[in-house]
């Protein structure tokens, strides 16, 4: 069984959608038992995964291999890392949660609703374990599909646009990876990704892939200049459709970075680091004062996410500049690491709060910050929950917001103090947009009269709740194992940057 | 004199050519109440050609008559797709012809004549195969437009596609003859395909053999509705009977390849350096004009004409590749495409009744309320024609791609990628009607209960998800068919 575990983690949950899809409209309940069901299984398998990887070990682990497409030398590869497990993991705990928040929220044809997100999170759980680059891009636009029914069934008014915008935009995107992917199969012959690593380019046809590359993933992710699909889709989106984007689905545009940018293009990398770097830091900096005037709770959190997204990113990058310019693989390793931890911090994190945005709005059906205050008033568990997901949004030691974070900032004051600088300017701005987001949502007297009459969280929601914020506080105090799992795949990632393939 | 082999080797269009006359004999015997038997019998013919074909397949490419005609692996695959596809139309055809009362042997036999066409074209081994072969589907393709006499668009599209089409004919021919004369100026004249290249003098008579040359693309451009020659497309999409659109949609775009591969591989091979570029050219104009104007309409079949002239430019990168690869990889996409087509104007079938064509994209609206499972059908063609992995049409396009990349035309690939972000948008808009909005109040949106429609369609649209999954083996054809 565990020869084939990659396989099942991914297929179990798109198959599962079958019988969850043939449950039909007419046994809501049903579907809704079954995909928790499904969910719950995949869960259960991806745990599995974390005891049967090996951490010690720096090679991929969980070999699969078959051949796939046989005249072009297409396998059907899968393995994990330990970062890949991490994501993994986050995935399919996620994954439950979407589940069981959108129980009796999506009255609408539920059970397509659970069998989209349990395509999307098989489709993810692929992404992250690809080892070939062909099957790797195929997932990768794969999730568009699932997610642009989600978006657009289930979503606000301008869910349309929103959705198309998100489509049409991510696509533009990996095209040109395509033909990078496409190029590099002329040269090396195979889509193998180990094989990719070990080719040898000029740096005019790195330079060229990488910015194929940067654009895909840029965009995923995303970065500035190309985040403006983000907030767009985000608002429009159904809870559990904002969640799993937030999520998983940004995870995807930098675990891309790691796995092609950092081993196939690495003298590309380190010479347009200082671009990544600036991009981050407008990132950091700039969009955090975005935030800081959204009248939109969703938008105000899809923003921030853009801003964290910058501090992986960043270590990503910055760990370049240290070791090519430096040679400091120390500081780079500390850099690193504290972008994988920001990565799986800020899928709890943003996860979380936007299921508690979404606990307000089924209750009032707006996400306009002026039409709350006052909350914890009515929802006190609520506003517990909430203020702890805000503590991490903004980095509160003690929360999983902090660790990677100051691992960043801290790998990036050795690297250029100025760079720290404007990194830890989030400190502050992080602080004061989710600061005063709780000022005006939770606190104060009650002045919108919908408000006073906003019902505490039941049981349901509050599992949800209480199971991120076990997640936030279990990574904030003791990351260690995390730390641990991740370690011999990023000091491995780290040897790569070093090497020249000129 | 021609031998029994030679007869032999012929015998699935031989057949097909009894069978098609024996149904004309039916079909005017027949009581009228017996007329639908026709149909399971036209049927049962294609599916016995389709056996014939594969039983009857040579070990090695073979050639009959003096080799005026080919059979080879590219003929045999070509010409089992190009029945499969018709007799999914047929079975797609049924309701709709009934509730027309176009039921009867016109519609069948003239269709299986357009099959013979297709299958001595892609077997032509010779120029005056190719243009018999070619006469053949055209004329009886113009007759099948115009099926529906009454109506008031079918004899328009008609008309329109026979005055056209009789064009491309005549430049075809045309520069058929300047080959020909050119061939003489080496040595003894030739029509041969096969011997062409031997005969052909370009030190001789440059001039003769690429005015040649042009003529003949400008043909073949006709046929697979390339732009600049794609005037006709959108009329005869949009007027012919959706029957008709589908069969032109799948086969004919199958023979159409199939022409393009035996004038300029098998004859022109030896001015392959200046035809690569005309057909670049063709392949950019047609992604421009097709996937720009897709975008502004608002009546499907027109939408899908327009997709289908993209879908020809993308073609038209595997062919200009001019090698074994680009070959391979143009038939994979002309086989995706038939596939796609015929799915996509399947649903268009199955969701029109009578007194109501199911042909605006408006007219889906809410399909996904109405019938779940017929707009997840629609759902996989429209995202399959978009190229969107896991589909199917998503490998066809990586194929082109790459064998564009492989020639070194890198940015034709260029070109090809940006225009499917562009052509993304009309399909995603099909999804976005039937999934997003809300049905109209009063809709007479209703599914065909015709059960093998229903069964058929639904393999067919799931076949470009399975093929999505494991196009292996219809790839490892594809190359094995042109020596790779």
């Amino acid at each position: 069984m565990f020869n084939h575990l990659l396989s099942l983690l991914i297929w179990l949950p798109v198959v599962g959608a079958i019988p969850v899809l043939l449950a039909g409209s007419a046994r809501p309940n049903l579907a809704r038992w079954l995909s928790l069901l499904v969910a719950v299984l995949a869960f259960v398998a991806s745990l599995f995964l974390l005891v049967q990887y090996n951490p010690d070990g720096a090679a991929m682990q969980l070999v699969e291999s078959h051949l796939w497409i046989a005249s072009w030398g297409v396998h059907y590869g899968l393995a994990v890392d330990g970062i890949s497990v991490a994501l993994i993991v986050m995935t399919t705990f996620v994954g439950i949660l979407v589940i069981a928040g959108a129980w009796e929220v999506i009255q609408d044809k539920p059970h397509q609703y659970m069998a989209a997100m349990l395509i999307l999170e098989g489709l993810l759980i692929g992404v992250f374990c690809a080892t070939d680059a062909l099957l790797f891009y195929a997932l990768f636009e794969a999730i568009l599909i699932p997610m642009f029914i989600l978006i657009g069934v289930w979503g606000g008014p301008r869910r349309v646009y929103a959705t198309l915008k998100f489509f049409i935009y991510t696509f533009f995107g990996s095209v040109f990876m395509l033909i990078a992917l496409l190029y590099l199969y002329q040269k090396a012959g195979t889509f193998d990704l180990a094989t990719l690593a070990a080719l040898p380019l000029t740096f005019k046809e790195q330079t060229w892939i990488f910015f194929a590359f940067l654009i895909a993933f840029a965009i995923k992710v995303p970065m500035v200049p190309v985040h403006t699909w983000l907030p767009d889709a985000h608002v429009e989106a159904p809870t559990g459709g904002s969640v799993v984007l937030a999520a998983v689905m940004l995870k995807v545009g930098t675990y891309g970075m790691l796995r092609f940018i950092l081993p196939i293009v690495p003298d590309a990398g380190a010479h347009f680091a200082w671009l990544i770097i600036v991009l981050s830091l407008i990132a950091i900096v700039y969009i955090g004062y975005v935030a800081l005037v959204q009248e939109d709770m969703k938008k105000l959190v899809a923003y921030s996410s853009v801003a964290h997204m910058g501090f992986v990113t960043l270590g990503i990058f910055i760990a370049f500049m240290l070791v090519r310019e430096q040679g400091n693989t120390d500081m780079a390793l500390l850099g690193m690491q504290g972008a994988m931890i920001q990565m799986i911090s800020h899928g709890f994190v943003s996860g979380a709060m936007f299921t508690c945005i979404g606990v307000m709005y089924d209750r009032t059906h707006t996400r306009l910050i002026k039409d709350y205050g006052g909350v914890i008033n009515v929802m006190p568990w609520f506003g517990f929950f909430y203020v702890l997901f805000a503590m991490a949004n903004c980095g509160l030691p003690g929360t999983s917001g902090f660790v990677g974070e100051f691992m960043v900032i801290l790998s990036s004051f050795s690297a250029n103090p100025w760079i720290a600088l404007f990194a830890a300017f989030t400190l502050i701005i992080g602080a004061a947009y989710t600061l005063w987001l709780v000022k005006r949502v939770l606190w104060g007297e009650i002045t919108n009269p919908h408000v006073a009459e906003m019902k505490e969280i039941n049981a349901r929601e509050t599992f949800v709740l209480g199971a991120f914020a076990a997640a936030v506080l279990a990574l904030g105090i003791w990351p260690q194992p995390l730390v641990h799992l991740m370690d011999g795949s990023v000091a491995q990632l780290v040897q790569q940057l070093a090497i020249h393939k000129i | 004199m021609p031998t029994l082999n030679d007869i032999l080797i012929l015998l699935p269009e031989f057949y097909l050519v009894a069978a098609a006359c024996l149904l004309l004999l039916l079909d005017a015997f027949m009581k009228p109440a017996q007329r639908p038997l026709l149909h399971w019998i036209s049927i049962a013919v294609l599916l016995v050609a389709i056996y014939l074909v594969i039983a009857g397949q040579p070990p090695q490419a073979v050639t009959a008559f003096g080799s005026m005609f080919v059979r080879d692996d590219v003929a045999e695959i070509l010409k089992v797709f190009a029945l499969g596809t018709t007799a999914m139309v047929f079975v797609y055809a049924r309701p709709y012809l009934i509730d027309r009362k176009l039921l009867g042997g016109e519609f069948y036999t003239l269709m299986i004549f357009a099959v013979i066409g297709i299958m001595l074209l892609v077997s032509a081994g010779n120029l005056v195969t190719v243009y018999l072969g070619l006469e053949l589907l055209s004329l009886s393709s113009y007759a099948l437009v115009a099926l529906n006499r009454d109506a008031k668009l079918p004899p328009e599209a008609a008309i329109k596609y026979f005055v056209l089409g009789a064009l491309a004919s005549g430049m075809l021919l045309y520069g058929m003859s300047m080959v020909y004369g050119a061939s003489g100026m080496g040595g003894t004249p030739s029509l041969d395909l096969a011997q062409l290249h031997n005969v052909m003098s370009y030190t001789t008579a440059p001039t003769l053999l690429l005015f040649g040359l042009i003529f003949m693309i400008v043909g073949i451009g006709f046929k697979l509705g390339a732009a600049p020659f794609h005037m006709w497309i959108p009329d005869v999409y949009q007027g012919a009977p959706t029957p008709v659109t589908t069969f032109i949609a799948s086969g004919s775009k199958l023979a159409a390849f199939g022409m393009a591969y035996r004038l300029l591989d098998s004859g022109m091979g030896d001015l392959s350096q200046h035809w690569q570029l005309m057909l670049a050219v063709l392949a950019v104009a047609s992604l421009a004009i097709g996937n720009l104007v897709a975008i502004v309409q608002t009546n499907l079949k027109r939408m899908l004409a327009y997709s289908t002239i993209s879908h020809m430019g993308y073609l038209l990168l595997g062919l200009s590749a001019a090698g074994p690869e680009g070959y391979a990889a143009a038939m994979f996409y002309a086989i995706c495409y038939a596939l796609m087509g015929v799915a996509a104007f399947g649903v268009m079938l199955a969701l029109t009744r009578a007194g109501f064509e199911c042909e605006e994209i408006a007219d889906l609206k809410g399909l996904n309320q109405k019938s779940p499972w017929m707009a997840f059908l629609m759902l996989l063609a429209m995202f399959s024609l978009a190229g969107v992995p896991p589909l199917f049409g998503f490998w066809a396009k990586v194929l082109v791609l790459e064998a564009a990349i492989h020639a070194d035309m890198l940015w034709l690939a260029i070109v090809g990628i940006v225009f499917a972000i562009i052509g993304l948008y009309y399909y995603l808009y099909v999804v976005k009607v039937m999934y997003f909005d809300k049905p109209v109040e009063g809709s007479v949106l209703q599914v065909q209960s015709d059960r093998p429609l229903r069964v058929v369609l639904s393999l067919n649209a799931l076949s470009l998800l399975v093929l999505g999954l494991y196009w292996g083996p219809l790839l490892g054809w594809c190359r094995r068919a042109f020596g790779l």
